[in-house]
C-alpha cells in the first residue's frame, strides 16, 4: 500500500479538478461527496500506509517515492518525489484526518452559499497543496506546496469576496506572507549556491560537513529560512494578517488558520533542524520569537469581542509555543504540540462557528450568552477545546503538550528562567481569555435565540475531535505521570532528541503543580470577572489606563498602525513622487508629440476631393524641382 | 516639309497639363474633374509622342497607345463611381463625397 502515497495529494487534487470543472453542473448533494469524500479517501490511504509505515517500518525508515524529474537546469535537477518519514507522517495524518472532519462540517455549514462547489474545491486544492508541501523531498517541490497553500489562503479568506472589507483582509494576509516567502525564496538560492542541489535529506546531510556551528552562511540560511516561516506561522513581527484572515468562512479559519497552512513554518523548521541546529543564533531567536509572540498574542486575546479573533489571536499564541519548543532544540516536543493543537484548535473554531451559524452570523461574543442549554453538543465539544487550551492537567491532551514545552523551557540546554517565566505567564493569560471566551458565550443570559439548529454533519466531526482533544495526550506523558514516549519514539530516527541540562523529577511535578494552579486561578479570575461581577471590568475599562490597555490590545499592540507608518504610507509617498519623474516626463513628451503630428495630419484630411488633388499637384512639383534642379 | 519644333510642342503639352491640372482643382462638378484628367492624360501622350518624333523612335508612340488604353480604363471606372454618387447623393459635387471621411 505504501505505493500508493503519492494518490494522498493527487485526490484531493482530482476532486478540486472536478469541482472546478463541472461544480456548477452539479447538484448539491453530488458535491459534497465528492469534496469531502476525496479528503476522506486521503485520510483512509493515509492511515493505512501509517499503520503498515508503523508495524513494518521500511529500511532507514523512510520512504521516497520518485514520480519523475521536474526539471533539470544547470546541473540542478529537483524531482516530483515524496519522502515520507515519521515527522511528514504526523503531518499528513492530521492534514487528512482533521481536514476530512471539517469538509464533512463544512457540507453543512456552506450548503446554503451560492459559491458551495468554489468553496469546495478550493478547500480540496488547499489540502492538495498542503501534502505537497509536507511530503516534497527537496525545498523547490516543498516551495511549490508552500505558495499553493498560500494562493488557497489569499481564495479562501476572500471567499466572499463582494465585501471589499474581505477583499483587503485577504490581499495583507498574501501580501504579509509574501515578505517571509522571499526571505525564504532567498534562503533557497543561497542553498543552491551551496550545495548545488535542493534536496532535503542530501542538504541535512552534506551541512555538517561543509559548515562549521555558526558559521556565518549557515546562520543567514537558518534566519532566511525563519523569515518565512515567521510570515507563514504569523509570528512576530509578521503576525499582523491572521486576525484579519478571519474574515473567512469559520471551516476555512478551522482548516488554514489554525490546524494545517499556519503550522507550515513549524514543519519547516523542524525538517531543516539540521541547518537550525548549526546556527545556534537562530535557534535562540526562534525561541525569544516564540515567548514574545505567546505573550503579546495572549495579551490580545483577553479583550477581544469577535469570538473568531479571540480564537486567531490564541492561534498565534499556540504557535508561539512551538517555535519556542522548536527553538528549545525539543523538535518532538513542537511537533506533539503542533498535533494536538490541531485538534483542539479546529475543534474550537468549528464550534465558533457553529455557534455563529446558529445565531446568523453573529461574531460578537458580548452579544450571545447562555447558549449552554440550547446549544448542548457544541457547548460539550467547546468546553473539551477549551479545556485542552486551557491545558487543565491530567484530562486534557493540551496539559501533556504544552506541560512539555514548559518543562523544556525551563531544563533543556538553551532554555532559561526567562522563557520559562514568559511561556508560564503565558499559560495563565490562556487560560483567562479561553474561559473568559466560554464564560461570555454560553453562561449568562441569552442575548440572541437560536435561529438554525445544527445536523449531524457538524456535530458529529466536533464529537470526535472533542475526544481527541481529550485523550490523545496520553500517547506522550511526562516523567511524573508514567512516562509513556510513544510519540517521541516515533519521531526519534528524524529528530533528535532534547539535551537536558538540569532539573530532575522532583523539580519537574513542582513546577507541573505550579502551572496546574495557575491554570485554574486564571478560570477563577474569567468566573470572577466576566461572569460573577462584570462591572468590574466595565469600571476598569473607564479609567484612562483602562481604556488606553483595551484599545491598544484590541488593536493587537498597535502593530498594524506602526507598519502602516513606517512602511505603508511612506511607499505610498514615494510612488506619488516617484509618479511623475524624469523618466515619466520623457514618456509624456513621446506621447504628446504623437499626438500634436496626429492633430496636424487629420487636418489635411478634411474630405474635400479638390484638396486632395492640390496636394498631390504641389507634391509632383516639389518633387520635380528637388530631382531637376538640386 | 516644315517640321514644328520641339519646343512648341513641348510647350503645347505643358499648357494642355497646366489647363487640366487647374480644371482637376478648381472645378466642383466630377464629371468635369474626370474631363480634366483625360485633358492633363492627352497632354503627357503628346509630350510622349513629339519626344518619339525627335529622336525617331516608336517607344513614344507606344507609350501613347498605353496612356490611351488606361485612360479607357480609367473612365469606365470614373463614369462607374461618377454614377454611383449620383445615385447616392442625386449631385455630382464633390462637397458631397466630404462625407466619406467623417
Amino acid at each position: 500500500m505504501i505505493n500508493y502515497l503519492w494518490l494522498v495529494p493527487v485526490l484531493p487534487l482530482l476532486g478540486f479538478l472536478i469541482l472546478t470543472f463541472w461544480g456548477k453542473k452539479m447538484s448539491k448533494k453530488t458535491i459534497p461527496f465528492v469534496g469531502a469524500g476525496s479528503v476522506g479517501l486521503a485520510a483512509l490511504l493515509t492511515i493505512i500506509i501509517g499503520v503498515q509505515f508503523l508495524l513494518s517500518p521500511p529500511e532507514g525508515n523512510f520512504f521516497n517515492q520518485k514520480l519523475w524529474t521536474w526539471m533539470s537546469v544547470g546541473g540542478m535537477s529537483p524531482s516530483i518525489a515524496f519522502h515520507l518519514d515519521a515527522l511528514s507522517l504526523v503531518f499528513i495524518f492530521v492534514i487528512t484526518f482533521v481536514g476530512f472532519l471539517i469538509h464533512v462540517y463544512s457540507s453543512e455549514y456552506m450548503l446554503g452559499d451560492e459559491g458551495f462547489a468554489r468553496f469546495m474545491s478550493f478547500m480540496n486544492l488547499f489540502v492538495s497543496s498542503m501534502l505537497i508541501l509536507i511530503l516534497a523531498d527537496n525545498l523547490a517541490l516543498m516551495y511549490l506546496g508552500w505558495e499553493g497553500v498560500g494562493l488557497c489562503s489569499f481564495l479562501l479568506i476572500g471567499f466572499w469576496y463582494k465585501d471589499s472589507a474581505n477583499a483587503a483582509a485577504a490581499r495583507k494576509a498574501f501580501i504579509v506572507t509574501r515578505i517571509g516567502d522571499t526571505a525564504m525564496a532567498l534562503g533557497l538560492f543561497m542553498l543552491i549556491v551551496n550545495f548545488n542541489t535542493l534536496n532535503i535529506q542530501e542538504i541535512l546531510h552534506t551541512a555538517p560537513s561543509q559548515w562549521s556551528v555558526g558559521s556565518s552562511t549557515a546562520v543567514w540560511v537558518a534566519f532566511l529560512l525563519l523569515g518565512g516561516a515567521v510570515g507563514k506561522s504569523a509570528q512576530l513581527p509578521l503576525q499582523t494578517w491572521l486576525p484579519d484572515a478571519m474574515a473567512g468562512p469559520s471551516p476555512v479559519s478551522a482548516l488554514i488558520h489554525a490546524a494545517t497552512m499556519v503550522t507550515a513554518g513549524v514543519y519547516l523548521i523542524a525538517r531543516n533542524h539540521v541547518l537550525f541546529e548549526l546556527a545556534p543564533i537562530a535557534m535562540h531567536a526562534i525561541a525569544i520569537i516564540g515567548a514574545a509572540t505567546l505573550l503579546m498574542a495572549g495579551f490580545a486575546a483577553v479583550v477581544q469581542s469577535d469570538i473568531k479573533r479571540v480564537l486567531a489571536y490564541s492561534t498565534i499564541s499556540q504557535i508561539g509555543y512551538m517555535f519556542l519548543a522548536l527553538g528549545l532544540g525539543a523538535w518532538a516536543a513542537g511537533i506533539f504540540h503542533f498535533m494536538i493543537h490541531a485538534f483542539f484548535k479546529a475543534l474550537l473554531f468549528l464550534g465558533a462557528g457553529a455557534v455563529i451559524h446558529a445565531l446568523h452570523h453573529e461574531q460578537n461574543m458580548f452579544k450571545m450568552g447562555g447558549l449552554r442549554k440550547e446549544l448542548p453538543i457544541v457547548f460539550w465539544t467547546f468546553l473539551a477545546g477549551s479545556a485542552a487550551l486551557a491545558a487543565l492537567p491530567l484530562v486534557t491532551a493540551g496539559f501533556y503538550s504544552k506541560d512539555a514545552i514548559l518543562w523544556y523551557a525551563w531544563s533543556s540546554v538553551n532554555g532559561n528562567i526567562y522563557l520559562w517565566a514568559a511561556s508560564f505567564f503565558g499559560a495563565f493569560i490562556t487560560s483567562i481569555y479561553t474561559f473568559r471566551m466560554v464564560f461570555i458565550t454560553f453562561w449568562g443570559k441569552m442575548k440572541t435565540h437560536v435561529h438554525t439548529h445544527l445536523g449531524n454533519a457538524m456535530q458529529v466531526p466536533l464529537i470526535i475531535l472533542a475526544v481527541l482533544s481529550l485523550l490523545a495526550g496520553f500517547i506522550e506523558t511526562p516523567h511524573s505521570l508514567g512516562h509513556i514516549t510513544i510519540f517521541a519514539d516515533l519521531l526519534s530516527p528524524v529528530l533528535p532528541e532534547v539535551q537536558l541540562n538540569h532539573g530532575g523529577e522532583y523539580t519537574e511535578i513542582i513546577l507541573q503543580i505550579v502551572t496546574a494552579l495557575t491554570g485554574f486561578i486564571g478560570i477563577f479570575i474569567a468566573w470572577h470577572f466576566w461572569y460573577k461581577k462584570p462591572a468590574l471590568v466595565y469600571n476598569f475599562k473607564q479609567t484612562s489606563l483602562g481604556t488606553f490597555l483595551h484599545g491598544f490590545w484590541l488593536r493587537g499592540w498597535d502593530f498594524d498602525r506602526f507598519y502602516d507608518g513606517l512602511f505603508v504610507q511612506p511607499f505610498i509617498r514615494l510612488s506619488q513622487i516617484n509618479k511623475d519623474d524624469i523618466v515619466d516626463q520623457l514618456n509624456i513628451g513621446i506621447a504628446n508629440l504623437v499626438n500634436w503630428l496626429h492633430n496636424v495630419l487629420k487636418k489635411t484630411q478634411n474630405g474635400n476631393i479638390r484638396w486632395y488633388a492640390t496636394g498631390l499637384a504641389i507634391g509632383l512639383i516639389l518633387t520635380l524641382t528637388i530631382v531637376l534642379f538640386l | 516639309m516644315n517640321t514644328i519644333p520641339i519646343e512648341h510642342a513641348l510647350l503645347l503639352a505643358a499648357v494642355l497639363f497646366s489647363i487640366g491640372l487647374i480644371g482637376v482643382v478648381s472645378r466642383k462638378n466630377v464629371i468635369l474633374m474626370l474631363l480634366s484628367v483625360e485633358i492633363m492624360l492627352n497632354a503627357a501622350g503628346l509630350a510622349f509622342v513629339v519626344a518619339g518624333s525627335r529622336w525617331i523612335q516608336p517607344d513614344g508612340q507606344v507609350m501613347f497607345i498605353f496612356i490611351l488604353s488606361m485612360a479607357a480604363a480609367e473612365v469606365s471606372v470614373g463614369l462607374a463611381l461618377i454614377l454611383q454618387m449620383f445615385h447616392l447623393n442625386k449631385s455630382v459635387d464633390t462637397k458631397t463625397l466630404g462625407k466619406l471621411c467623417e
